[in-house]
């Protein structure tokens, strides 16, 4: 007497291409035994988690289910994206008030702490695997960690503060439309809602499109630490990807940016295969400063994603400064970059090609800074 | 591990539950709360699925921590149709029936992120252009429709809402 086993579309090239089956009757672990023997490797393929349907009927944990003769069987194997996104991990949760106690959290939990801001990257980590702390430490009801205050010498950005409310601070975009834009580029409105810039900075990813603004903006970092307060220059914030200056209990608590003299703009381009929802295969930014004649007066060019860091380029500010702007200058600033750059091959993009990019969009990019300092719509 | 005792505003009522200290939002709201309206597609913050409103922002709430919702205000797709009528008909929100009458969706399982992420656009814009709705919704993937009755849905619901006067506007 034997039954009828529909194979699951994941497994058929192990089956031979076999769509239907017929197995001896007995119950579902004695179908997966015969199935393994005539198909060697359909018991670890099938996996330990999966469901059963008999005549329809849906089973989960049915390795023990009998399967009558003249059955039909399916099997449901667990989908990937079901039950493996449980964060796995047994962290414990604080939500500190102040600097003080985040600090002290975060010393005494060592390496086996992390700090909790929006969380898009963190969680993700957490569940995929890449880490498991023991501790996690959410920043957001620490008042300093969500200040937005443009001040009349330099804006204070908390750490936790979120692209959304960054965004929605019409003066803080009329003075570094560069830094907002950069800001709004990350992740979906979901992800905006709750992904910080410190965080987007603390990650460490040599594609973050805040950081190359920043750098351009000279932004500094204030850090918290159990011995007190530093500060770093944003540049020199991220050694390597995924790794930062932060040591054993430091946490960063704001930035400061200083208010650009007159006559100057910052502006970030990146390239993305798709429009939105998507990672920089490479970035710039540029803060133009011009002079009463409209030369360049000032300039800072950074880019991102194709170096281990963010990376200021003074070589391209120096062959900017003096100029008009025109096609030479911008040439000799594109060649600066493109000479500074050193991109990996990966699934987003061969290097060569994120070479070419970085210089394109730094041409691009300085011609927006210069027409947002000139004051020309758009 | 200790669970949590978290006190939070869920759909503008006051509610308290218990959380172990990592578990997601999402996951509370599903298994704890049973309100399985809130989908988990991919769990990475990707698509959408699980949108829910925290203190007037969209969010993901499969990147959220339930921990984290202490003592704030969420939103979830269950709170946004009124009370069923004495009629016994359901007063679906302005969003839900134009998706309806737009044949806006076909399996469902992102329809409760749109209808949040709409909620929310609408909540801060109410006369969005089609770009701006086509950009509002890149963090909610739909398989099915391929956005475009989507889209005449939400710029339907976001007219519907303008004309309606103020004592006929939804909560």
């Amino acid at each position: 007497m034997t039954c009828l086993v529909e194979i699951p579309t994941a497994l058929r090239a192990l089956c031979e291409g076999e769509l239907q089956v017929q197995v001896p009757v007995g119950n579902v672990r004695s179908i997966v035994r015969a199935l393994d023997e005539r198909f060697p490797g359909f018991r670890e393929q099938l996996g330990q988690s999966f469901a059963v349907a008999i005549d329809g009927e849906l089973i989960h944990d049915p390795w023990l289910e009998p399967v009558p003769a003249g059955t039909e069987l399916h099997f449901l194997p667990v989908i990937a994206g079901g039950q493996e996104t449980q964060v796995s991990v047994n962290a414990a949760y604080a939500a500190p008030e102040d600097v003080e106690a985040a600090v002290a959290l975060l010393a005494e939990a060592g390496s086996q702490g992390r700090v909790l801001a929006g969380g898009t990257d963190l969680i993700v980590q957490m569940r995929t695997g890449q880490c498991s702390p023991q501790l996690l430490v959410d920043v957001k009801r620490i008042p300093a960690l969500g200040v937005c205050e443009l001040g009349t010498e330099v804006l204070r950005l908390g750490a936790a503060l979120s692209s959304a409310v960054l965004r929605e601070q019409p003066e803080v975009r009329r003075v570094f439309p560069g830094l907002v834009e950069a800001a709004e580029l990350i992740g979906s409105e979901q992800v905006q809602g709750r992904a910080s810039l410190g965080g987007n900075l603390c990650n460490g990813s040599p594609a973050a499109d805040t950081v190359p603004a920043l750098i351009v903006a000279d932004a500094t970092c204030i850090v918290a630490g159990p011995t007190g307060m530093r500060e770093v220059p944003v540049a020199a914030f991220c050694t390597g990807p995924g790794e930062t200056v932060l040591g054993t209990g430091e946490l960063l608590v704001e930035l400061r940016v200083p208010r650009p003299p007159a006559r100057t703009s910052d502006a970030y381009l990146r390239f993305t295969p798709r429009s939105e929802m998507d990672i920089a295969v490479a970035g710039a930014a540029a803060r133009l400063e011009l002079g009463d004649d409209g030369r360049c007066r000032g300039a800072r060019v950074a880019i991102g994603a194709v170096a281990p860091t963010a990376l200021l380029v003074p070589e391209a500010a120096e062959a900017l400064v003096g100029s008009d702007l025109g096609e030479d200058a911008l040439e000799a600033a594109a060649a600066a970059v493109r000479a500074a750059s050193r991109p990996i091959d990966d699934v987003r993009a061969p290097a060569a090609f994120r070479t070419h990019l970085v210089g394109v969009l730094s041409k691009r990019v300085v011609r927006i800074a210069a027409s947002r300092a000139a004051g020309e719509p758009g | 591990m200790t669970r949590m005792h978290i006190t939070t505003c869920l759909n503008g009522e006051e509610i308290d539950f218990l959380c172990e200290p990592h578990q997601s939002l999402l996951h509370v709201l599903r298994d704890e709360l049973k309100l399985t309206g809130t989908k988990e597609g991919c769990g990475t913050g990707d698509c959408g699925a699980c949108s829910v409103i925290l203190d007037g922002r969209l969010v993901n709430s499969c990147l959220t921590l339930a921990a984290e919702v202490q003592g704030r205000s969420v939103e979830t797709v269950e709170g946004v149709a009124g009370p069923v009528s004495q009629a016994g008909t359901v007063g679906l929100h302005p969003i839900q029936q134009k998706l309806l009458e737009h044949a806006a969706l076909q399996c469902g399982v992102c329809t409760p992120g749109i209808v949040m992420a709409v909620k929310a656009l609408l909540d801060r814009e109410p006369d969005p252009s089609e770009r701006e709705v086509r950009y509002w919704l890149a963090g909610n993937l739909c398989r099915c429709t391929g956005y475009d009755k989507i889209v005449r849905a939400v710029l339907d619901a976001a007219a519907e809402l303008r004309n309606l006067p103020e004592e006929r506007q939804p909560a």
